[in-house]
């Protein structure tokens, strides 16, 4: 199904490249995988959060009295049960995990900053008795005015949610507290001289919503104590590295006594990379010496967990007629949410980044206000500023006839480029892509009545970090494989498919699995599309490690020097010097490596560096129903450098699965809140993210432009396809309806008023 | 139990748990109206259970009784004489589509009850759950109201027939008494050049609810004059509403982009709709006309191919 495109000549490999049956198909598709919310332990209670009705209010009082003396209720925790921290302090890194912040967020304390946001939490010996203790909570508000747009809480008499937070980075030092965190800033080049040079110049204004991952599985987990201090923890989440760190700051507890477990993960897309209910489990665990279990409903997923930002962009871009970008600058606010912490820095490096504009300039704010704290979301921070960019690059091509794509290709970043924020290229792959684009049979297909089509580019800059993984052999020739990161895209098979790679055995012989935070070294989150890369780096290293191990048993055997001793095919090999010695299977080796000296394993700890910048483009074609402005996609297709796609099929459906969520976030996804700012759309019924008959077959084309510093050229592909998703829909839409939009998501209202508006003005 | 609660401040609702509510499954329309009649008023009609189950865990109701009326023959079989198509209120949405009949003689009342929900629901949401949940947007209520049903409700006094535009009284709310149920709908059938049909709009395209719904049904001529003809509209007013003007421009025409215009015309006036999270009073306005259109033009089709 999917094509791949391998510029650079094919491989040779055996498993590398090869679609291999799903090491998690059977247990998720007969049920038995285990999930968050699977796990049952002798004598757990269950655990209910009471959430603020309000948006923005003071806690006067809590009295949890009632709560606690109804039968079978054995615990109440409220923010007295968290441990306060003080704020974090410059300079921050660019990511900041601020305890005071998440403190309040986990449990609300002075304040509640958000509808649902979480004021105490009961632990009963049923859901029922739990669900009816909450009610039984008192808590006394003093309502204050609410803010939802980040703009108005970006001016400066705007009601303030933190009276101790001061705007960071701007001189001179504020007096006053802001809503807004800090500001970032990228330049270069002269920019008044690059309009001046322009032969057209757009400046538009967008919007965007914050939309929800919608992973399918909520969150859940359940906490286990002991009255020796320890804390075992089993929970859905794309990092259980990362939650010990979180716990074990947050609760002021060791590291080494807090054991976590991540189950089997029905989705995170970036949501699950922080805590939530965990330490509430671990406190009421605490409190009444038995386990505690805590399932989100959806409605408080969609009330209380971080969805991404949603955004207000000012763009301005020049280009010459012959498709020169000359300039470019961008102001953006996201809204953070209730807390600080908006991907701000991707939005400056995401605007210019796929092209060489010589002057240009992006500052981005971060601007709090009375939504759930924002979390990542599949390349986070990225869409929002892709979105403006490339629609005003569209439009300034179709205003000065030219062809969307070719204006691309003359901009077009190549190795030695610097995007903004000052990552320099290796070799990258956007002409690759823009390539395929253009040759590939969609792009010059005729379109029929009420149709259009969209075309955007994006960049993304995948992670590396800190991963683990060891690779145990065994007796009987068959292997372990242990890495840290929860499996949310198919890390297995490719863990899998590399380490037998190395080694010339077949993947069936090896089984990849998830290890607990006590049997491995720290390994990040699953996230920033880092995992086939970084942790594939560990992987690669550690079965290396057992090769090397093999070759020195053969060489014991042989009772030669390990030098002319090389592997190949599953095999020990002497050198050609020794033709009358047999080579020794990986299975006779693993036969005699306990009796010739013990275990045979090998580990890895790195801190993966060197990762690429990848590229997806993708080219929508929409059907838009004239008389009520329903959109249909009729036809997608994705174009993306994987650097090497080592499990194509999953690649392919990480293609297919963002452009899913980038036609909900272009055309329907939004939170919908009453004058008080309550959510009222906290389901999938009214929370409209694409169902299957709402997307065509979605077609992709992979390139594979080799990222040099991987062993097997990966890049990571699981977030580019979303930053230019939404940008191709609502682009697709502009040119079926013949007028610009500017405010995602483009749902049938605004394109009925928009037609009408049009059709008025015709008059 | 209660005793438990006392001074909680909970609601009288919220006294009662689970192990408080008691379920009957009787097999006769009188064995059902005595339990009803037996019952507090917190008894409630359970047919599919899709609505009533989603209610009962979002903690919206917490009834003493459920009156389980699948055992009851009457509200289990689809009948067809020589006048009228009778559907009882449990049959599921599944089961009338797999019945051919039906589905002959009332191709828009078949499709309506096909949108409600997924597959899976469909093999549990029954036609009497659909009209008696009482949502403004429930897809078969206009279908019903353009075809002509009228319910029949079993009580207390036996049994009385009301139209399904009578029998809504609100957002959630019907005309019934607590101790009455709907056993039927009865549908006249259809004659020769007569025909209906059902459109709605959604924002995707399915797993949704109407955001506006049309149902239309016209009888025509041999020259292709409209004799007769009913449309209703859902999700635009409390109620699912008959739309009686845009029967009135239809009757005694041929029916032309001009009728048509007058149709949409009266179907927009018919509407009295709220802003919500599914959709603008603008937006439903003008939506309402555009099915109304779309919904007697398949009607007319239909009509013309028999």
């Amino acid at each position: 199904m999917n094509e791949i495109k391998t510029p650079r000549g094919g491989s040779n490999y055996q498993w590398v490249g090869k679609n291999t049956p799903r090491p998690d198909g059977v247990d998720k598709v007969t049920g038995r995988a285990r999930y968050g919310d699977d796990m049952i332990v002798p004598g757990m209670l269950h655990g209910k959060i009471l959430r603020s009705p309000h948006a923005h209010a003071k806690i006067l009082s809590i009295d949890t009295s009632k709560a606690e003396a109804l039968d079978g209720v054995k615990a109440v925790v409220t923010s007295a049960d968290i441990p306060d921290h003080p704020m974090a302090q410059p300079p921050y890194p660019p990511i900041v995990n601020d305890f005071h912040d998440i403190s309040r967020n986990v449990m609300a304390r002075e304040k509640v900053l958000y509808d649902g946001h979480a004021v105490a939490a009961v632990a009963a010996i049923s859901e029922e008795i739990a669900r009816d203790a909450i009610k039984l909570i008192k808590v006394e508000y003093k309502v204050l005015q609410h803010i939802l747009d980040p703009r108005e809480a970006a001016q400066p008499d705007a009601v303030v949610l933190h009276e101790d937070l001061f705007t960071y980075g701007v001189e001179p030092k504020p007096t006053k507290p802001s809503n807004i965190f800090r500001v970032m800033h990228g330049e270069r080049g002269d920019l008044n001289a690059g309009f001046a040079e322009a032969d057209l110049v757009i400046e538009r204004e967008f919007s965007s919503q914050p939309v929800h991952q919608g992973y399918i599985e909520p969150m859940a987990c359940i906490a286990s104590t002991s009255e020796d201090g320890t804390v075992e923890l089993w929970t859905s989440t794309q990092g259980h590295f990362v939650q010990r760190t979180l716990l074990s700051k947050l609760l002021n507890m060791e590291m080494a006594k807090i054991r976590v477990t991540a189950s089997e993960i029905g989705g995170g897309f970036g949501g699950k990379t922080t805590v939530y209910a965990e330490p509430l489990a671990i406190r009421l665990s605490q409190k009444t010496g038995r386990p505690v279990r805590m399932t989100m409903t959806r409605s408080e997923v969609f009330r209380a967990t971080g969805p991404t930002v949603g955004s207000k962009t000012r763009i301005k871009v020049g280009m010459k007629k012959d498709g020169t970008i000359t300039a470019g600058e961008a102001e953006i606010w996201y809204q953070a949410g209730a807390f600080k912490g908006s991907p701000i820095g991707r939005a400056v490096d995401t605007f210019f980044s796929p092209y060489t504009v010589a002057n240009c300039k992006a500052a981005a704010y971060d601007v709090c206000v009375n939504r759930p704290k924002v979390a990542a979301y599949r390349a986070p921070g990225a869409t929002m500023a892709c979105y403006p960019m490339e629609s005003v690059v569209n439009e300034l091509a179709k205003e000065l006839g030219l062809d969307p794509v070719e204006v691309r290709l003359k901009n077009a970043v190549k190795e030695g480029d610097e995007s903004l924020m000052g990552t320099k290229h290796g070799r990258i792959g956007l002409v690759e892509v823009l390539e395929a684009v253009k040759e590939h049979p969609h792009y010059k297909a005729p379109l029929g009545d009420n149709e259009g089509r969209g075309f955007a580019v994006g960049y993304w800059l995948h992670g590396g970090g800190l991963s683990s993984a060891a690779v145990n052999l065994m007796d009987d020739g068959t292997l372990g494989v242990a890495t840290g990161n929860p499996d949310i895209g198919g890390s297995r098979s490719s863990m899998r498919a590399m380490a037998a790679e190395e080694l010339g055995v077949n993947v069936e012989l090896l089984k990849p699995i998830i290890a607990d935070t006590g049997s491995l070294g720290f390994s990040y989150l699953t996230a920033g599309s880092r995992t086939t890369f970084a942790t594939g780096m560990a992987v690669v290293n550690a079965t290396r490690e057992v090769i090397d191990k093999l070759r020195a048993l053969a060489a014991k055997k042989w009772d030669i020097p390990v030098e002319d001793v090389r592997w190949d095919a599953g095999q020990a090999i002497a050198t050609d010097n020794y033709k009358d010695i047999k080579p020794l299977s990986l299975k006779e080796l693993a036969g005699m490596a306990t009796s010739m000296g013990g275990p045979v394993a090998g580990h890895s700890e790195i801190n993966a560096s060197g990762q690429g910048a990848t590229f997806c483009a993708q080219l929508v074609d929409v059907e838009i129903d004239p008389d009520t402005g329903f959109t249909s996609t009729k036809r997608h297709t994705v174009f993306q450098d994987a650097g090497r796609a080592i499990s194509p099929d999953y690649v392919e459906g990480q293609m297919q699965g963002g452009a899913v969520q980038g036609i909900g976030w272009a055309l329907n996804e939004e939170y919908i809140y009453d004058d008080k700012a309550r959510l009222q759309n906290t389901g999938f019924l009214d929370y409209r993210m694409p169902v299957a008959s709402d997307v065509p077959m979605i077609d992709t084309v992979i390139i594979e432009v080799p990222n040099p510093n991987h062993p097997y050229g990966v890049r990571g592909v699981g977030e580019p396809p979303l930053v230019s998703g939404p940008a191709a829909v609502a682009n697709a839409v502009e040119n079926a309806i013949g007028q610009t939009m500017s405010d995602l998501p483009l749902s049938p209202p605004k394109i009925l008023a928009a037609l009408h508006a049009q059709a008025a003005g015709d008059d | 139990m209660t005793d438990r609660h006392a001074g909680s401040g909970l609601k009288s609702r919220g006294t009662k748990t689970l192990q408080d509510m008691n379920y009957e499954a009787p097999t006769s329309v009188e064995a059902a109206v005595a339990a009803l009649a037996a019952a507090d008023d917190e008894a409630h009609i359970f047919a599919g259970g899709t609505d009533l189950l989603v209610q009962l865990r979002e903690e919206m109701i917490r009834p003493s009784l459920f009156v389980d009326i699948k055992r009851i023959i009457e509200t289990r079989t689809i009948t067809v004489d020589d006048t009228h198509v009778r559907i009882g209120a449990a049959v599921t949405g599944a089961e009338l589509s797999e019945h051919d009949t039906a589905k002959t003689l009332l191709p828009g009342v078949v499709e309506a009850v096909e949108l409600i929900g997924s597959a899976q629901v469909q093999g549990r949401a029954t036609v009497g759950g659909n009209l008696c949940n009482a949502s403004p947007a429930a897809d078969s209520v206009p279908a019903l109201i353009a075809a002509g049903a009228v319910a029949q409700i079993a009580g207390p006094n036996g049994l009385r027939v009301v139209a399904v535009e009578d029998l809504l009284a609100g957002p959630s709310r019907t005309n019934l008494s607590g101790n009455e149920f709907v056993v039927s709908l009865d549908i006249p059938k259809p004659t020769t050049r007569s025909a209906d049909a059902y459109l709605r709009f959604i924002p995707r395209t399915e797993m949704d609810i109407a955001v506006v719904g049309a149902g239309a049904a016209v009888t025509l001529d041999a020259d292709g004059i409209c004799t007769a003809s009913r449309l209703a509209l859902g999700a635009v007013a409390p109620t699912a509403r008959l739309v009686p003007a845009a029967a009135m421009a239809m009757i005694g025409k041929k029916i032309d982009d001009t009728v048509l215009a007058s149709v949409a015309a009266a179907a927009r006036d018919a509407c009295n709709p709220i802003d919500d999270k599914r959709g603008t009073v603008a937006f439903r306005i003008h939506v309402a006309g555009v099915l109304a259109i779309r919904a007697v033009k398949i009607a007319i089709e239909r009509a013309e191919a028999k």
